[in-house]
């Protein structure tokens, strides 16, 4: 009886609905990230532990590796936000036109790349970008005139192979999420536009985007994370964390090497709450920015 | 009642439901990444242990990632042993097999499983470091080998006691490259790793050079001349590396010094050695006599193919290198000779012992003696060492077989026929000059430093070799 009671409690339902997702969470997300704090403190070397207090943070502080890696991580993210955002916007637009044919097909075409492994196109992509003159990017430019190029060794043509490889891979990801926004956008508001003698540019200013923006905030803060911890991209470009003066090493990149390939467990921690912090501050700021906040507490 | 059985079914595929709601979710939106993450562990390290584990055939390692046999004795003691290259698990198999063969009383039987590279060390670390889980024996690739080798003899057991009695015919300076700190020798090695020139004879013959006439550097750089007139820029004498720090490693040995200072340390790499290399190499690149090596160093897709394409005429790298040729260059077959290499100044050692793989023996072993006991015959006795060469194709260590005709000079032997001269006769001949560097805890920070930074604005942006050694030191004092 008292089992009957329990089961049928409207006080008790919810939290049993919400236990299993809270128990993987605190297991897989909690747990790690208390002793990731608790590391960060200490010199883990083989055998014994240390504390050591702030000295993995200061070392941080005067670590210009780290700093190399911070503003390679950073100016990813810009990059691939600049690109993302705006062109999967536009190809969604035109998915959801009228105009299109074979709408189905051209889906399909921007979404197959990110079915595919990374480790196979990363692998792919380093072979294209290989400064060899047989390399199809240098047989491309070689034809065009311009010369070869050492693409993965120079820190502009190093960015752009790491862009690209990002913008081949989530383009037709970001679409879709677009593309269900637009689905949501009710079409009497095209219809009446419409009436009122509204261009193709006009509903698209006016009506589009200021209704899209919910999931263009979705979409900025996943971004906003994605290009901060960014690492198989380059992992698989430069085959391992090491590149050339250190063009393509991102902060998880160097997590791992520190945290992994040197067994600086204490040292990786550091380096990821560092990761943690930064990306918390830059969403907090933008969802405050864009207003997310503010219409929640309404 | 049939309402209130409906509603418990409903409530528990409701709940049910949910449960599956969670897992995919979290591998929708957290991630792709979780999922790339996983597949680039088993996938990047085929990769990675060809660029990386400087050994021969990995090829194998990477074909077949997690391939297991058990072989031996079923009576006699079981033991684990892991490696990453599937052809030295093969190669231990047929030893296990004579070793139960010779001592009925001390069989054994040993599960062996292969790992892609970095997996299987990392798998090693962490069991290691629980005190659970680890094998009786593994191999370990010397680049990782210092992280291993930190926790001496709480981790590992010392071979020091099984190698005795191959220990007079054993290259010494190899058993101390898998020397921990306490001065115990912690890993069976597998070949000196000698390092030689590789001559394109038939091409410089083309152009009216004698590669056996090149002793010095400056010999070297005339020869580079004149090929570089001869063939009106077409083919450069060489390609010097920007991700790998050979060149560099030969020239410390020429000159007897070492960059990580030892255990003691501390670690100095403004060196004599490592300042008058790089200048050379800025000079050879200034005077168009060298190439840098495509993609970083010679070791790699387009290093092989930069071969191939006949751009470059010699190059120095370790024995083990032959494999290379056998399995990615077989066209270039019987152009190419093996030579000592230039040195600096008269009187100088002309090699160093670069790569390798070291076995170590857990103490988590059921039997740790008895598994010191076998890898040591497997590896470092004659009869293994003529296993490693026939299958392996490696300048072994134990150098009682370098002298045994019957076997360096065998005429259907792939390697002997291969190449010009016979790779046993050259390691004869530098046999009392073959360096060794240390390689410590600082040498993964060293080497990294170097292949990131340092070599790229020497070679690629012309920068000062001072300013860029000063600044290398810089960095690495600041890991010390």
């Amino acid at each position: 009886m008292k089992i009957r009671k329990f089961l049928y409690s409207q006080r008790v339902a919810p939290y049993v609905f919400v236990l299993p997702f809270i128990l993987s969470f605190c297991f897989f997300w909690i747990y790690p990230l208390c002793s990731t704090i608790v590391m960060s403190f200490q010199d883990i070397l083989p055998t014994r532990t240390e504390w050591v207090g702030l000295k993995n943070y200061k070392k941080l502080l005067i670590d210009t590796t780290f700093h190399q890696a911070v503003i390679n991580s950073f100016q990813y993210m810009l990059l691939t936000i600049l690109l993302l955002i705006p062109f999967p916007m536009a190809f969604a637009v035109m998915m959801d036109s009228r105009l299109v044919k074979a709408k189905g097909v051209w889906k399909a075409f921007l979404y197959l790349p990110a079915l595919t492994s990374v480790v196979i196109s990363g692998t792919l992509f380093r072979l294209m970008f290989s400064e060899y003159s047989t390399g199809q990017l240098n047989v491309i430019t070689g034809i065009l005139g311009l010369g070869t190029f050492k693409w993965l060794k120079v820190k502009a043509t190093g960015l752009f192979a790491l862009v690209m490889v990002c913008c081949w891979r989530w383009t037709g990801v970001n679409m879709l999420y677009f593309l269900s926004g637009l689905k949501s956008i009710d079409g009497a508001l095209y219809e009446s536009a419409e009436i009122d003698g509204a261009s193709a540019i006009q509903k698209f200013r006016f009506i589009t985007i200021p209704l899209l923006k919910p999931t263009t905030i979705y979409v900025l803060t996943i971004s906003i994370y994605a290009g901060l911890a960014m690492f198989m991209e380059s992992y698989m470009l430069w085959a391992g964390p090491d590149s050339p003066n250190n063009i393509g090493l991102t902060i998880v990149g160097y997590l791992y090497k520190r945290g992994i390939t040197k067994n600086q467990l204490g040292y990786g921690s550091a380096v990821g709450l560092v990761l943690l912090a930064i990306a918390l501050v830059i969403n907090v700021v933008q969802l405050i920015l864009s207003g997310t906040f503010k219409k929640e507490e309404k | 009642m049939k309402k209130k059985l409906l509603a418990t079914i409903l409530s528990v595929a409701l709940t049910a439901s949910l449960l599956a709601g969670c897992g995919s979710s979290a591998s929708t939106s957290g991630a792709d990444n979780a999922a790339g993450t996983d597949v680039a562990t088993e996938e990047e390290t085929g990769e990675d242990a060809a660029a990386a584990t400087e050994e021969g055939e990995v090829a194998e390692g990477e074909a077949a990632p997690d391939a297991v046999t058990t072989v031996g004795d079923p009576n006699g003691t079981h033991m684990e042993m892991w490696s990453f290259v599937e052809l030295h698990n093969t190669f231990y198999a047929s030893m296990l097999e004579k070793w139960n063969a010779e001592n009925p009383d001390r069989t054994i039987e040993i599960t062996f499983t292969t790992y892609p590279y970095a997996d299987m060390h990392t798998k090693l670390l962490t069991s290691l470091n629980a005190g659970t889980g680890a094998p009786d024996f593994c191999d370990v690739e010397v680049g990782q080998f210092p992280n291993v080798v930190a926790g001496v003899d709480t981790w590992l057991y010392p071979l020091d006691e099984a190698l005795t009695p191959y220990a007079g015919d054993l290259v010494q300076s190899r058993l101390d490259v898998y020397a921990g700190a306490d001065g115990k020798h912690y890993g069976a090695p597998t070949h000196v790793g000698a390092t030689v020139m590789y001559y394109n004879a038939e091409l410089l013959e083309s152009y009216g050079i004698d590669y056996t006439t090149i002793k010095t550097w400056d010999d070297y750089t005339a020869a580079g001349e004149k090929l570089k007139e001869a063939s009106n820029g077409e083919v450069c004498l060489t390609s010097v590396d920007t991700a790998g720090v050979d060149w560099l490693w030969l020239a410390m040995s020429e000159y007897g010094e070492d960059w990580t200072g030892g255990f003691e340390g501390p670690a100095n790499v403004q060196l004599e050695s490592v300042k008058n290399m790089l200048t050379m190499q800025q000079g050879w690149l200034d005077s168009d006599i060298a190439m840098v090596s495509p993609d970083g160093h010679v070791d790699l897709e387009a290093g092989f193919q930069n071969i191939l394409d006949g751009n470059i005429a010699s190059f120095p790298k370790a024995l083990w290198y032959m494999s290379r040729f056998l399995n990615y260059m077989p066209e270039e077959a019987g152009k190419w000779a093996l030579a000592p290499c230039p040195i600096f100044e008269e009187g100088q050692p002309r090699s160093v012992g670069i790569g390798g793989t070291g076995t170590v023996v857990t103490n988590q072993s059921s039997d740790p003696q008895l598994a010191a006991d076998f890898i040591a015959y497997a590896k470092c006795s004659e009869e293994g060492a003529k296993g490693i060469w026939e299958t392996l194709g490696f300048d072994v260590c134990n150098s009682a077989m370098w002298t045994d005709e019957s076997i360096t000079h065998a005429p259907n032997n792939e390697y002997v026929k291969f190449f010009r001269t016979n790779p046993y006769d050259i390691l004869n001949e530098v046999k009392d000059e073959i360096g060794k560097i240390s390689v410590v805890a600082i040498s993964p920070t060293i080497n990294e430093q170097m292949c990131n930074v340092t070599l790229n604005d020497v070679l690629e942006n012309k920068m000062d070799v001072d300013e860029a050694l000063q600044a290398a030191q810089d960095v690495i004092s600041l890991e010390e």
